[in-house]
């Protein structure tokens, strides 16, 4: 016992400064150094768009519209996209409720395009990780070229530029897999329609 | 599996051992108190927390000292996190004005961070504040990882010395581990992923107005997205290094602020195996004999490439189900096919399934996809790693000394079959060594099998199950294996935030952990005390052809024919 006693005082004060220094030094200096370089990265990049905050580059949102890009299902409750509270579905393979979704999913992609029978790319039909994924495969995005630009009434050439403007390679070339930003995407289409409309205006 | 696959794979095997022997040989440096560039720069700091300790770092201790100011560290750790749980609503840097936890779920998460499990019973961006995160999760990911080094190198000391009563001393092993290797190397990562996107910041969740209205469960129009934010790199940075493991956000490193890009990816990945797979080649050089260290990697690379294969194989098949209702689940230049149920569209099967290996590989359990749905096979590789006791890499530190107990075990029973003296390293294996390896390599499977059944027999566990069928055994099964042998990472569709997963998990966290450190620094007092060997041909010393052996002593130790075919690959003037 007197072994144990001689070593709380030591022990308690080791814990201290440790939290002081692992807890309270080090996560402050990182943010400092983070806001004086890198302050967009730090603060969620956050995009504006009109001069409202309008998401971030890195979290996707949920589009229904057939006139815009769909980005992968989302299992975030109450609602998809919910980037308060991230989560994924969890559902095993031979869950009733995971061919739920993707059949639904299924279902309305052929009912907004109806003329449209090439096997839908996975990552359409799938719930990402988080819940929040903000990009879907160039597979993805070029499936869904034809019903964009039938409803926006645009030139097909035009939508599939602009998806290959937001498209994203591997990292390095090597890394991860070649992306297409939803978000991005869809505000690029909305800007296009907006310079559209002012260059029709008298 | 694509040529990029492959390329994939050995870019970041390569990197992983190009950084092994710098850092390997830095921590060796460091663990003997030598000059190494940053310890001479930091020694005002570790000078002034000896001081302020009251304590005498040049003080050797014996084993039991030793293990006694280890185990009174993390409890009063776990106390004190404990109580900055309860209190979170009433403390500081809590701009969602989030409450305190549930006393059951306070003490599940204490356990875990303490024990290195870091098995995640909550939802950090709705229970956590940012101040709990900081002070409470991330302090204790520091000191988790600096205890499981700090436990690894009094073994390396027991081994070492000759005819010696003490094993090093555990306030200075613990200083040194936090101050001069997870320190710089959290501060240097924490940056590098900020500049890819990983949130540090202390404002309060922003709220963007919608592109496009949506509806929820209820359906009442949803025209806002409130976007969590808060200071996470400095904690995904150690997170990760310690092979902790505990996300800041609730889906852990498949989180977009959390893991923004391949390139974070692969940074986060790499930084999961880095001191696990240097602490090798740093028991080299302390034993003095580098070679040992690099046949423990080797080792551990041989079992870790198969299973890394095998994952990236089954994810890469996808679920027939999905393709029968009009997907295309093969790979192409335009997607990455196969099952992408719970993946991340920048990380694709190759970088999801590796990283499943890697992080149950070492103790990490930080996920970049959903294990619960993955492919039954998929879900095996992770399963099987951590069933095998986390030796494959493994926690820092405890990895290592897990996989030495295993080599002790090994060389034990090989010594009985050839008629030799057993020996580790010019240590004698008698009688008490292997009664504390015994203990140390039962007590997480038995923890593992009790947990399982006490959950499937009682209504209070089977009510966690979400998947029907075997997929809800396999739930279960993967929470207790999680929890027993410290990875933390989960099959999450079990609801684990009950008063059963949370008491019956944190016991078996605490037991997989303890049961472990303790016998294994019983064995490093033992054999410090031991005269070394001179390698005589009476006797049985591993030497350079220990690779075979460790690898021989897996096969027989996890069931499989102990083959003399393999034994005799050894060259006879070796044995």
């Amino acid at each position: 016992m007197g072994m144990i006693r001689q070593q709380i005082r030591p022990t308690l004060m080791l814990v201290l400064m440790m939290t002081l220094i692992t807890g309270g030094i080090y996560p402050l200096t990182v943010t400092g150094f983070a806001q004086v370089l890198f302050p967009y990265q730090a603060g969620g990049s956050l995009i504006e768009h009109r001069g409202q905050v309008v998401g971030s580059r890195l979290i996707g949102q949920a589009f229904r519209d057939p006139g815009a890009f769909w980005g992968r299902l989302s299992a975030t409750a109450p609602f998809p996209y919910q980037a308060a509270a991230s989560s994924g579905s969890n559902y095993g393979p031979l869950n009733p409720n995971l061919l739920a979704a993707a059949r639904a999913r299924v279902e309305a992609l052929r009912g907004a395009d109806p003329t449209n029978t090439a096997p839908i790319p996975i990552d359409l039909v799938t719930a990402s990780g988080s819940g929040l994924d903000p990009h879907i495969s160039p597979a993805a995005a070029a499936y869904q070229v034809a019903r964009v630009a039938r409803s926006r009434g645009l030139d097909e050439a035009v939508v599939r530029q602009l998806v290959a403007t937001h498209t994203q390679g591997r990292g390095c070339g090597l890394l991860g897999e070649p992306v297409v930003n939803v978000l991005a995407l869809n505000i690029a289409l909305e800007n296009l329609a907006g310079e559209e409309e002012t260059s029709l205006a008298p | 599996m694509t040529t990029m696959t492959y390329l994939r794979i050995g870019v970041f095997l390569a990197a992983l051992l190009l950084l092994v022997r710098p850092v390997g040989w830095y921590m060796a440096k460091i663990y003997q108190d030598e000059p190494a560039g940053l310890n001479r720069l930091f020694a005002p700091a570790e000078w002034l927390i000896y001081r302020g300790c009251g304590v005498r770092a040049d003080e050797e201790m014996h084993w039991t000292t030793y293990a006694l100011v280890i185990l009174l560290v993390n409890a009063v750790g776990g106390l004190v996190l404990l109580l900055l749980l309860l209190l979170q609503g009433v403390l500081p840097l809590n701009p969602q004005h989030l409450a305190g936890l549930r006393p059951d779920t306070a003490f599940n998460v204490a356990t875990s961070f303490v024990t290195n499990t870091n098995w995640q019973n909550y939802s950090g961006e709705v229970t956590m504040s940012y101040f709990s995160q900081m002070a409470g999760l991330t302090v204790q990911n520091f000191l988790s990882a600096a205890t499981g080094m700090a436990v690894l190198v009094a073994l390396t000391r027991g081994i070492a010395r000759r005819s010696a009563s003490t094993i090093g001393n555990a306030w200075a092993d613990l200083t040194r581990g936090v101050l001069y290797i997870l320190l710089p190397l959290a501060f240097v990562l924490a940056l590098a992923l900020i500049s890819e996107g990983v949130v540090q910041t202390f404002a309060p969740y922003p709220t963007a107005r919608l592109l496009e209205t949506t509806t929820d469960a209820d359906g009442h129009l949803v025209t806002e997205q409130v976007i969590a934010l808060g200071p996470a790199a400095s904690q995904i940075a150690i997170k990760q290094l310690g092979t902790n493991g505990g996300g800041f956000f609730n889906t852990n490193s498949a989180h977009p602020l959390e893991n923004p890009t391949a390139f974070s990816n692969f940074l986060e990945g790499l930084a999961i195996l880095l001191i696990p797979a240097a602490l090798c080649i740093t028991f080299g050089i302390l034993v003095g004999d580098p070679r040992q260290g690099w046949a423990l990697l080797a080792a551990m690379l041989l079992v870790f490439g198969p299973l890394l294969l095998a994952a990236v194989v089954a994810e890469q098949q996808g679920n027939p189900h999905l393709a029968a209702l009009g997907a295309d689940i093969a790979a192409s230049e335009g997607q990455p096919g196969g099952n992408m149920e719970g993946k991340e569209t920048r990380f694709g099967i190759t970088d999801s399934a590796l990283w499943a290996t890697v992080t149950t590989a070492a103790s990490n359990g930080s996920v970049n996809a959903m294990h619960d749905s993955f492919t039954p096979l998929g879900g095996l590789v992770p399963l099987f790693l951590m069933l095998l006791g986390e030796v494959i890499f493994g926690g820092v530190g405890s990895g290592l000394y897990g996989l030495l107990i295993f080599a002790i075990v090994a060389v034990f029973v090989a010594g009985l079959m050839v008629g030799r003296t057993p020996e580790y390293l010019g240590k004698k294996v008698e009688a008490f060594e292997m009664k504390m390896a015994s203990i140390a390599i039962l007590i997480p499977p038995a923890f593992v099998l009790i947990g399982t059944a006490a959950a499937i027999i009682t209504p209070v566990g089977l009510d966690g199950l979400q998947d029907p069928g075997a997929h809800g055994l396999s739930e279960v099964l993967y929470a207790f294996a999680s929890c027993a042998n410290n990875n933390g990472s989960a099959f999450a569709g079990l609801s684990s935030d009950s008063l059963f997963y949370n008491l019956v998990g944190g016991v078996a966290m605490v037991a997989g952990r303890f049961g472990v450190a303790l016998p294994v620094l019983a064995i490093a007092g033992s054999l410090a005390a031991k005269r070394r060997c001179l390698p005589g041909r009476a006797r049985y010393p591993p030497t350079r052809r220990f690779l075979w052996r460790c690898w021989w002593g897996w096969c027989s130790s996890s069931g499989r024919s102990p083959s003399f075919r393999c034994w005799r690959l050894v060259p006879s003037q070796n044995i």
